[in-house]
């Protein structure tokens, strides 16, 4: 007798239209515990958006998403909070707050979600931002002092300070060169691995999908039109994602690109 | 080119109507959105968790770092006032009116209303700018992946720093003004100084100090709420960010206008 896993995420036939503009058509995802999974797809193809329905920022038009076999959609405010104190969130340009010092920024979810004593939370942000490769001096710096990659590995700091099961990454290497791009995927998988965690991580960048992923799922025009283990990626036999991990200007994907 | 000329006119008056429709739908639709925001900002300002720290940081804000803007403004209107009213009065042997003038018009709107445009362009404008660019940075977002509700830390500690400083300030403001147009009419004028001390004492009457500091209350609050409304819902990176700061101080500015006729006719209608 096989012993069914429950998903740490679903999404089952999830909608979401921007007036006449339908970002997400019927999209459908599982993510199971200690899973890594990377969406991509190209821009515009409603990569953010599924990110956006899962931690409830947005509401789809229809389908649920359940996390821990919870549908999430019909829960109340207080308890969505609940759910949230469980995920951790890379955001794409880290969205550190400028008013508060590094350490602050660590410890946010310490201090305002779970009441911790200022004291500790510090303590905890510190041996986090130690964790992503940046030292005590770090954590009294304003976050308009710090680079492009240091920015990410506050954001990643601040991801994990709460040790959450499930944690979302949006373009985590976007914006940095290869080589800072190839130390937070490094960062990333040790991070997750480290706190145990499921990892949904929305990408364009194939090397660093690749790095961090052990399974993908390939987004284009609203649907999940391929998934399956990373190492199959590049057998696929679906001439979309062939397209897409080549990046060829010949295919099936065609941009909307005016011509004069 | 008859035709399309024909079409058009046709099409002109029902054109017309179309917008004059979607100009009302939008009015209402902007009108139920910030009635919404503003009644679950107030509800966040009673209910626990209450932000001390935050609401004391935007009290300094509002208040201590308002006060010269405020000070010198309701100074200068103090001191125009009483040379203003004593060139009309002058006409009419009727100088000896200016200090119950003077103090009136400051406690009862004067001190209020120039107060609160002041606030409205420094510190409204601050909120929008701040909470937009946190709402295009994704900042707002990462506070709700981090279980703290945006309206408990963003909104309510901006409400309740508005509505509570603001009288503050207004009463300091009151007695700069009154101070401006002591300093004129003794100095400039000519008239004694305890005499006009203590005309203005006399004919104030606690009820127009207490209509100012309701009308401040009240321009406080919706200074505070269209700063936090035009920048929690700004869309769109700079030029969204640059259109909230400016929706929210001609709107605040507008409404601060309003409410002081409906407060003045509260108060002193017969």
């Amino acid at each position: 007798m096989t012993e069914t896993v429950t998903p740490k995420i679903k999404m089952t036939g999830v909608r979401k239209a921007f007036g006449q503009k339908v970002v997400l058509d019927s999209f459908d995802l599982e993510v199971l515990p200690r899973e890594s999974v990377v969406i991509i797809g190209g821009s515009g193809s409603g990569k953010s958006v599924s990110l956006k329905c899962v931690l409830g920022l947005l509401q789809p038009d229809e389908g649920t998403i359940e996390i821990d076999g919870v549908d999430v959609g019909k829960l109340s405010h207080s308890d969505r909070e609940e759910v949230n104190s469980r995920i951790g969130m890379l955001f794409q340009n880290a969205a550190l707050f400028d008013s508060l010092p590094v350490w602050e920024n660590v410890a946010f979810g310490l201090i305002q979600g779970k009441q911790m004593a200022r004291n500790t939370a510090k303590d905890i942000a510190i041996d986090k931002l130690a964790q992503v490769g940046l030292g005590a001096d770090v954590a009294v710096l304003s976050p308009a002092e710090l680079s492009g990659g240091m920015r990410k590995r506050v954001g990643l700091a601040r991801a994990i300070a709460g040790d959450p099961d499930i944690i979302f990454f949006d373009e985590p290497t976007t914006g940095l060169d290869p080589i800072m791009g190839h130390m937070i995927d490094n960062l990333i998988v040790e991070c997750v691995r480290n706190v145990g965690a499921t990892a949904l991580t929305i990408t364009h960048d194939m090397p660093s999908a690749r790095r961090i992923s052990d399974r993908m799922a390939m987004l284009y025009k609203g649907k999940n039109i391929w998934q399956g283990p990373t190492a199959n990626i590049d057998n696929s036999g679906n001439d979309f994602v062939d397209q897409f991990i080549t990046g060829s200007a010949e295919g099936p994907i065609t941009m909307e690109v005016f011509r004069p | 080119m008859s035709a399309g000329g024909d079409a058009g006119g046709r099409a002109g008056p029902l054109e017309l109507l179309r917008r004059v429709g979607a100009a009302i739908l939008g009015f209402l639709e902007a009108t139920g959105k910030l009635t919404v925001f503003a009644i679950t900002g107030v509800s966040h300002c009673v209910r626990p968790p209450i932000y001390f720290r935050l609401i004391g940081q935007q009290m300094i804000d509002i208040g201590y770092y308002s006060l010269p803007v405020v000070g010198l403004t309701t100074l200068f209107a103090g001191m125009v006032l009483a040379l203003q009213s004593y060139t009309g009065f002058a006409r009419f042997s009727a100088e000896g009116a200016i200090p119950n003038v003077v103090v009136l018009s400051m406690t009862r709107e004067l001190g209020p209303v120039l107060a609160g445009l002041m606030i409205a362009g420094r510190i409204g404008a601050a909120m929008a700018a701040e909470l937009g660019t946190m709402r295009v940075t994704e900042q707002i977002d990462a506070l709700e992946t981090l279980s703290t509700n945006p309206f408990k830390y963003l909104v309510a500690p901006r409400l309740i720093a508005g509505i509570t400083m603001m009288p503050l300030l207004v009463l300091v403001g009151d007695i700069i003004g009154v101070f401006g147009g002591y300093i004129v009419s003794i100095y400039k004028l000519g008239f004694n100084a305890s005499a006009y001390l203590q005309n203005t004492w006399e004919f104030l009457q606690v009820q127009d100090v207490t209509s100012g500091l309701v009308k401040a209350a009240v321009f406080g609050f919706l200074v505070a709420l269209m700063g936090c409304y035009h920048g929690y819902n700004s869309r769109g990176g700079a030029q969204g960010v640059g259109a909230a700061t400016t929706n929210s101080v001609v709107s605040a500015s507008i409404l601060i206008l309003v409410f002081n006729y409906i407060i003045t006719e509260l108060f002193f209608a017969q």
